[in-house]
């Protein structure tokens, strides 16, 4: 056994997975360990006080705590300085606030390029500032291989494509594109590279230099921490000369009715009192995932989805999309079952205390490319085992019995 | 309670009134956005009532059931009625317990039929 973790022992720090669940919904967001849900209620329970703020002890207690992860955060993904890490709310929040930031820079018909598997969340927020704008917005197709050909990206790029904002792994076939060869090819024209890791992030090391991310951007709950928190890293001359989108308190420097002049990094571009137990339980989920190791959890959860893989592939009446290249992809499987629609598939497994997601996984273009409406998707963590993976797929015939 | 009761199956096996009717008075159209199920209602209506309704559409067993024992339900049925369903008239139908989520797919067919029949 080159078996890097001990799932069994692993499984003990969630108390969730004590229910006897099998969770396989963990694209959607993870579960959280004991020692995140602790340091949570240690905030407030021994020293609840807004940040930045009070003179008094309590306060500085909070503000060292907050600041403590956002350097665990600088370290996590290979940032410079902490003047690059913006808490947000989560993902989406973080996407939304880099296509508003950089939007302040594109001119009418100018170009932002993004990937046709995207979820809505790096699509969406890049139709509403394209329309402000009046810029356009450019697909990067996959191949037939249902991969994303660099060179394709090259054919793409003209004089007025500004923005690059793809997915470093994809939410709905765990297909990871190669990030690196499409940010060199973006650089060489001076075109900023946005990279949406919220399933990257949970899964591997990440290094926004190795990844050449001029902004990147991942959410707390699908790596173990708390919901309601997120990262955006941005560039720090990027955020230095951006102006803010959002205004209020904490991100001035002097405010008079007429005007008002910028806090520094980060805090300019970070309004309002934050997500503050969120974020300090990011910190601990954080730490958690580094005392296991990230090479160890990508190691553990590549092992299993093996199984997965091969458990879904020779499924009679099963259907799996994606690329066919196993080794590109981890963790995610989507599929479909001939007669039983996704729906009742995750009903039935429901039954027997499997938990997956039906439906088109924020991804509705991608499912259109497949001529589905919807699709069950399995999605693997480290604390997963076998035994989740057998009653996945003893449901999935169970399903076929009662339906077709 | 298990959701599948052999009455639900029947109706999702054998679907009545699938199709569409002839020369229809009203088609409507209804999606739900969380899965991308659509179901298309054609109705033919006659001296205020519902002469004749059929659906088609892709959908899981439990908007397919929904759909085909509404369309039982409404067949003959007076317009001034039949255009109030409401989500418990769908419940009793099915005679089980939905969470939030599986409700929305039975209450597709109860939102086309209210909305083709709104303003007749
Ligand atoms: C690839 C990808 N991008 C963005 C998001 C949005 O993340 P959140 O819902 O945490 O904002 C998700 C998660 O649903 C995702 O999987």
């Amino acid at each position: 056994m080159n078996n890097p973790l001990s799932p069994i022992s692993l499984q003990q720090d969630f108390p969730f997975l004590k229910s006897g669940v099998h969770f396989l919904d963990n694209a959607s967001t993870s579960q959280r360990p004991q020692v995140v849900i602790d340091a949570i209620t240690d905030y407030y329970t021994n020293y609840n006080a807004n940040v930045h703020r009070g003179i008094y002890s309590w306060s500085e207690q909070a503000s060292e705590a907050y600041e403590a992860t956002r350097e665990a955060v600088r370290e996590f993904i290979g940032a410079s300085s902490v003047e690059e890490i913006i808490f947000t709310s989560g993902t989406t929040h973080s996407l939304n606030l880099a296509a508003r930031l950089l939007g302040q820079d594109l001119e009418k018909d100018d170009e932002i390029i993004v990937s046709t598997i995207e979820h809505h969340s790096n699509l969406v927020p890049w139709q509403l500032v394209a329309k402000d704008r009046q810029a356009k917005l450019v697909f990067l197709d996959t191949n037939e291989d249902e991969k994303i050909d660099p060179q394709t990206l090259r054919s793409l790029i003209t004089k007025k494509t500004k923005i690059l904002s793809i997915t470093h792994t994809s939410n709905v076939t765990g297909y990871t594109l190669p990030v690196r060869e499409l940010s060199d090819i973006a650089h060489e024209f001076n075109i900023i590279v946005v990279v949406d890791a919220a399933q990257g992030a949970p899964h591997q090391p990440i290094n926004v230099q190795d990844l050449g991310a001029d902004m990147l951007a991942f959410s707390g709950h699908k790596l173990c921490g708390p919901t309601g928190v997120g990262v955006l890293y941005g560039q720090r001359d990027l955020l230095n000369r951006l102006e803010p989108v959002y205004g209020g308190g904490s991100m001035i420097d002097k405010v008079t009715l007429e005007r008002s002049t910028w806090a520094a990094l980060p805090a300019k571009h970070e309004p309002g009192t934050p997500n503050i137990a969120g974020v300090i339980g990011l910190g601990t989920a954080i730490k958690y995932l580094q005392n296991i190791g990230l090479d160890a959890i990508h190691a553990r959860v590549d092992e299993l989805y093996n199984e997965l893989w091969q458990g879904i592939q020779s499924a009679e009446g099963v259907t799996s999309f994606g690329p066919k290249d196993r080794a590109a992809r981890t963790s995610i499987v989507s599929f479909t079952v001939a007669g039983v629609h996704a729906h009742d598939v995750a009903s039935i497994l429901d039954e027997s205390q499997v938990a997956v997601r039906a439906g088109h996984h924020c991804a509705q273009p991608l499912l259109q490319k497949w001529g589905v409406p919807s699709t069950t998707r399995a999605s693997l963590y480290f604390y997963n085992t076998s035994e989740d993976i057998t009653a996945l797929l003893n449901g999935i015939k169970k399903a076929q019995q009662l339906l077709t | 309670m298990d959701i599948y009761q052999e009455e639900i199956l029947d109706h999702y096996r054998h679907p009545r009134n699938s199709g569409s009717v002839e020369n229809p008075d009203i088609i409507q159209t209804e999606r739900n956005s969380s899965c991308g199920d659509e179901l298309i209602f054609s109705f033919k209506l006659a001296d205020g009532k519902v002469a004749e309704v059929m659906f088609t559409g892709e959908g899981c067993a439990i908007s397919q059931a929904a759909a085909s024992m509404l369309t039982e339900d409404i067949t003959g049925q007076a317009i001034t009625k039949a255009k109030q369903l409401t989500p418990d008239d769908v419940i009793d139908l099915l005679g089980i317990e939905l969470g939030p989520t599986r409700l929305k797919c039975a209450l597709l067919p109860v939102q086309a039929i209210t909305k083709a029949l709104a303003d007749k």
